[in-house]
């Protein structure tokens, strides 16, 4: 068997699963640790969160002063570097960049599920009262009542802007 | 309970009852926690992960739930007894490095466990035998309500429980199935199975964890995506997409049993027959054979032995465990004498 890539006797046989296209390489010594490389450089976790939009694109030096952690001193380029944050603040500090990244990771940004049984009962209250209205949006998502969408929309918007 | 005291049992979750406990060996739901504004621990100094070990501890002694359980630091382990609990399923590869600050917490049935300043603050797992996912999130789900009560978790509206990792924020919680498909491997539809497995956003891996390869026909499913859902239809997704493959593992047993039987015992009788006589082993040649053996008990093809015990050698062949057992470091050559020797007493080979 060829090397796909140079002609040469292939040795390594390579499969790889990219968005669930599963594909073969055949390759010979010289190319297949080109292409473990390749591989090595592509597949740390803070690479791989950096493929993900605007978490990759560099962080203008004027912005730099501005993106570091309050609490903890984390910078926003070391967390792209290393793809962990330094403190439940970070979150706070970074939340332009992170609302935008936690969509893309996880297709939402909004907690669905429980919360701590210390949190004051207002809060709780409000956390569920939250979920009920976008379980309702949904439900008149799905019945193409869009009329009510909106309206729940809209308030779900407000109540979350009040609390950023 | 010393570690030691673990040596001569195995966790619960290697019983092989439970649903679905031919094809599933167990079920896991873990959770990532973390104290609020304290610097996660890959920020944190040697001083600021004593002290919230520190807070934890005194948390977990005022509740009745860790009254039987064991504290072990990490830092107080010789390697071998590092070895011994990521063997066990108790501990992560990445708990065992830089031990300063980190503890495990292991209850005395190994059903639940909490990694203390491992990625996140503390990662709460609960362990079950078969296809038991709701009865792990209820465990670990009160386990968290108990401790809540007495930590203060970082936690966001509208982002929910705060991790060091953003993969993991939202419910932070992970929950997995480990699989013994054989069946599935032999009339080569696996690749076809994980591929869909991705495509709907669900990770599969090897029998011994993250970043490792399947062997012995072991594939560990679990979810990925853990923020716009809660934890309960996370988990019921898992499950739903568990039957599945179950299904397929089924009837792709059948297919084999019907289209080529004596191939199938041929190979499952060889596997026990190197198994009950052979005095050299490898670690990797034992879990192939075992998986084979595996399906031999499951098939009713092997009736001398139960499927306890055969759960029970994938863990107790490992290199730490034979270690522990003989009271001694090995060399690989001595260990591979030592695993023959261990698997031919617990079969009843020569």
């Amino acid at each position: 068997m060829k090397c796909d890539l140079c002609n040469k006797k292939a040795t390594v046989h390579l499969t790889e699963i990219v968005d669930g296209q599963m594909t073969e390489m055949h390759l010979c010594e010289g190319c297949a640790r080109e292409k473990s490389v390749q591989m090595e450089q592509q597949f740390g976790l803070a690479d791989l969160l950096a493929g993900l939009g605007d978490f990759g694109k560099s962080v203008k030096p004027t912005e730099k002063v501005q993106l570091v952690c309050s609490n903890c001193q984390m910078n926003y380029d070391d967390f792209r570097k290393f793809g962990r944050l330094g403190c439940s603040e970070c979150y706070e500090s970074f939340k332009m960049h992170l609302g935008t990244l936690l969509k893309k990771i996880h297709g939402s940004n909004n907690h669905f599920g429980k919360s701590p049984i210390k949190m004051p009962q207002k809060e709780r209250q409000k956390i569920e009262d939250l979920q009920e209205m976008k379980n309702k949006l949904m439900q008149a998502i799905q019945s193409e009542d869009f009329e009510k969408a909106a309206e729940l929309r809209d308030k779900i918007r407000d109540i979350e802007k009040k609390d950023k | 309970m010393k570690l030691d005291d673990f040596i001569n049992k195995t966790g619960q979750w290697l019983r092989g009852t439970g649903n679905y406990s031919h094809i599933v060996m167990s079920s896991r739901v873990r959770l990532a926690r973390n104290l609020n504004k304290l610097p996660f621990p890959n920020k944190a100094n040697k001083k600021e992960l004593i002290d919230v070990l520190a807070t934890v501890q005194t948390a977990m002694d005022r509740a009745d739930i860790f009254k039987k359980s064991t504290l072990f630091k990490i830092s107080e382990l010789d390697n071998v007894d590092k070895q011994f609990l990521i063997e066990r399923h108790l501990m992560s590869h990445e708990h065992a490095s830089n031990p300063e600050g980190k503890a495990l917490v292991v209850s005395q049935e190994e059903i639940l466990s909490v990694m203390i300043n491992e990625e996140d603050h503390l990662r709460l797992q609960v362990m079950h035998s078969g296809l038991n996912l709701d009865e792990c999130w209820a465990i670990v789900n009160n386990v968290d309500d108990i401790l809540s009560e007495k930590l203060d978790f970082a936690y966001s509206i509208p982002w929910g429980y705060l991790t060091a990792c953003p993969t993991n924020t939202g419910t932070a919680m992970r929950g997995s199935v480990m699989l013994h498909l054989p069946a599935l491997v032999m009339t080569k539809q696996i690749n076809k199975v994980l591929a869909a497995v991705s495509k709907l956003s669900f990770a599969s891996r090897g029998f011994y964890g993250e970043g490792t390869q399947a062997s012995g026909n072991f594939y560990q499913i679990s979810n990925q995506v853990s923020m716009g859902q809660s934890e309960q239809d996370i988990i019921q997704n898992i499950i739903g997409l568990i039957r599945q493959i179950i299904e397929q593992e089924e009837q792709a047993r059948q297919a084999l049993l019907i289209q080529n039987k004596p191939m199938l015992e041929d190979k499952i009788f060889r596997s026990w027959g190197i198994l009950k006589n052979a005095h050299i082993i490898s670690s990797q040649e034992t879990v192939e054979l075992l998986s084979m053996v595996r399906l031999g008990v499951d098939l009713d093809i092997i009736k001398d032995v139960d499927q306890r015990s055969i759960n029970d050698l994938f863990i107790t062949i490992q290199p730490a465990h034979l270690q522990k057992i003989e009271g001694k470091k090995l060399s690989a050559s001595e260990r591979d004498a030592k695993r023959a020797s261990l698997i031919r007493q617990k079969l009843g080979g020569t």
